[in-house]
């Protein structure tokens, strides 16, 4: 009989389904949990946690939820991977290990952390030994934002995850690692792959690429048969069942609703896909032209095929930095004339912006009903349309500009064109942009870290 | 508008084709194929997959990445790129300078592109004589 090992998408990002984790326990048999926190702007968002509270910027939610499960990972000697340790893998873990030993699993539970993903100390050392950190997007060195850097993320890959799992981690918390690591690693602990089977190493890959995002691979936000796709108010989360030799099935949970097929596979693997012939990851470049699918029985598709190739000497690191400020705010217009009133009450909005003479980066208009998703694609409007929300979107360096807009959309309701309502919401908030930087840093200069904390 | 992209392995194969076919029906790409976006920064990519194996040669010589540019003039401010993927009878398109500078900085509604996959599926193509689609 083949070694197979089975590894269930827990959640797919920071506020993904509370009860998604508990329901792949109890629906069947697994091996391993794995938690995907990390977007690229979540850093940010913890980083300003962090600067507030030296005890936070990490995923809250997995602490209760760790606590809520650890008795039964611990009994059916499930382990987790999970990123949600953020900008602070070790206050997360000291969190869980305080769980555990109020649950009374001392000397039970085994939980490691993975570090040295976080760059921004060393940052100024850094671009003085001549790395310029230049934006993988517009080529612009990190100097012309230097004093605005908030954080700093090299992604980390696979190794530190095996090291964790080797020495006998059931938790393994990380920061900043690639999403699809937390997947593969397990398989390269459990079958112990070689480092240099790009190919295994890539199917493992996939396989994260696939279940990173939860339950988009296995029904949710599917197009092909959406209104039949059954039970989507109790979506099962994929599992892959990985096997030595790097083939894999996706399903899950027998019960559960959603949908496994090549269909909402397909869908997942080409979500925010680049070049597919070089998916790049810091363990291998994964070639996902070489993918072969298959519907092998109702909710499962087999895996097969995938290719691979040896990483480059570089890791991506994630930089966030201050750009400034932006606000959103709504007005609804109803039916006669709802697009009439709404375009008219934007020119208003408009003209009393001129008058004051404010600078923006930029002023968006759009009327959601008519062209917010599709633009001039849409075709033209319904003039009998029966409602137009007015969504109007400034964008400035400067708060002061940003401020001053917001206290524009309020006086519309009784000043401008008549049908208004749809403003409980009050003012619009000033929001601070953290705006993304991608960019190199050689491997050479990271050194990942892990670390066994005793429960 | 230009559409030349930078990647490499891509191709604009079949836009010579799809010219002169004034034969065959005119259909919305939503009847042959499925789709789904998402963003890279200020770029939108759509994966554009068939529905039915016979339709991905359409979807090859039809859905070219100039056509694509066209169909978005107006939309989206830089290039297109068209990469192929017949293994999953899908096309992968980026689309740059789609997201009004993208992630935190955009003020759309679609700040992450995540429905620029259906407005593709909005495009019109011609389906050569003797293929059934239905």
């Amino acid at each position: 009989m083949t070694d197979v090992i089975r590894i269930a998408a827990g959640q797919g990002f920071w506020g993904d389904w509370l009860e998604a984790p508990q329901r792949q326990l109890e629906g069947g048999p697994i091996d391993y949990l794995m938690m995907d926190y990390l977007a690229e702007v979540t850093m940010s968002i913890m980083q300003k946690q962090r600067s507030r509270d030296p005890a936070l910027g990490y995923a809250k939610d997995f602490v209760p939820l760790m606590r809520s499960l650890m008795r039964e990972l611990v009994e059916r000697r499930i382990r987790v991977t999970a990123n949600a340790g953020g900008v602070n893998p070790l206050a997360c873990a000291d969190a869980v290990v305080a769980c555990a030993r109020e649950e009374g699993l001392a000397g039970k539970l085994c939980i490691a952390i993975v570090t040295g993903d976080d760059m921004m100390e060393r940052l100024d050392e850094l671009l003085a030994a001549g790395h310029v950190f230049a934006n993988l997007d517009t080529g612009e060195p990190l100097t012309t934002v230097r004093e605005s850097v908030q954080s700093a993320n090299a992604y980390l890959g696979a190794g530190p995850i095996v090291e964790a799992l080797s020495r006998g981690a059931d938790i393994v918390i990380t920061g900043r690692v690639t999403d699809t690591a937390l997947t593969l690693a397990p398989m390269i602990h459990r079958f112990g792959w070689d480092w240099s089977d790009w190919s295994k190493l890539a199917a493992g890959t996939v396989a994260g690429h696939i279940i990173e995002c939860g339950a988009q691979c296995s029904g949710g936000n599917c197009l092909v048969d959406w209104e039949r796709i059954p039970n989507l108010a109790d979506p099962g989360y994929p599992i892959i069942e990985a096997s030595e030799h790097g083939g894999f099935v996706v399903t899950k949970h027998p019960g559960t609703g959603g949908r496994v097929s090549v269909a909402s596979v397909t869908e997942q693997l080409l979500y925010e896909m680049g070049d597919p012939t070089s998916y790049i990851t810091p363990d291998c470049v994964a070639d996902f032209t070489s993918i072969r699918l298959r519907q092998s029985a109702k909710d499962r598709v087999s895996v097969g095929g995938v290719t691979g190739g040896p990483p480059t000497d570089f890791l991506k690191v994630s930089i966030s930095h201050s750009w400034g400020y932006k606000a959103i705010g709504t007005l609804v217009y109803a039916w006669p004339d709802a697009l009439k009133k709404a375009k008219k009450a934007d020119s208003i909005l408009r003209e009393r912006l001129r008058r004051l003479d404010l600078e923006f980066d930029q002023l968006l208009t759009e009327l959601v009903g008519v062209d917010a998703t599709h633009g001039r694609l849409a075709g033209p409007p319904n003039p009998d349309i029966p409602e137009v929300q007015l969504r109007v979107g400034v964008r400035a360096k400067e708060r002061r500009p940003v401020e001053r807009f917001t206290r524009e959309i309020a006086p519309l309701i009784l000043n401008g064109p008549p049908s208004v309502t749809g403003f409980a919401g009050g003012r619009p908030k000033v929001e601070e942009i953290v705006a993304y930087w991608p960019a190199l840093i050689p491997k050479r200069e990271v050194q990942a870290r892990v670390q066994i904390l005793e429960v | 508008m230009s559409f030349a992209g930078r990647g490499r392995r891509k191709s604009n194969k079949g836009a010579k084709q799809s010219r002169g076919r004034a034969s065959g029906r005119k259909l919305q790409l939503r009847e042959i194929a499925h789709a789904r976006s998402g963003d890279k920064g200020d770029t939108a990519n759509i994966g554009l997959i068939a529905l039915k194996p016979e339709y991905y040669p359409i979807l090859e010589k039809e859905v070219t990445a100039a056509r694509v540019a066209r169909h978005f003039r107006g939309v989206i401010k830089g290039s297109v790129e068209r990469y192929e993927l017949p293994n999953l009878r899908a096309l992968n398109f980026l689309l740059h300078g789609a997201l009004g500078k993208g992630g935190t900085l955009s003020l759309k509604t679609d700040a992450q592109g995540k429905v620029f996959s259906t407005a593709l599926l909005r495009m019109e193509i011609r389906i050569p004589r003797g293929i059934h689609v239905g």
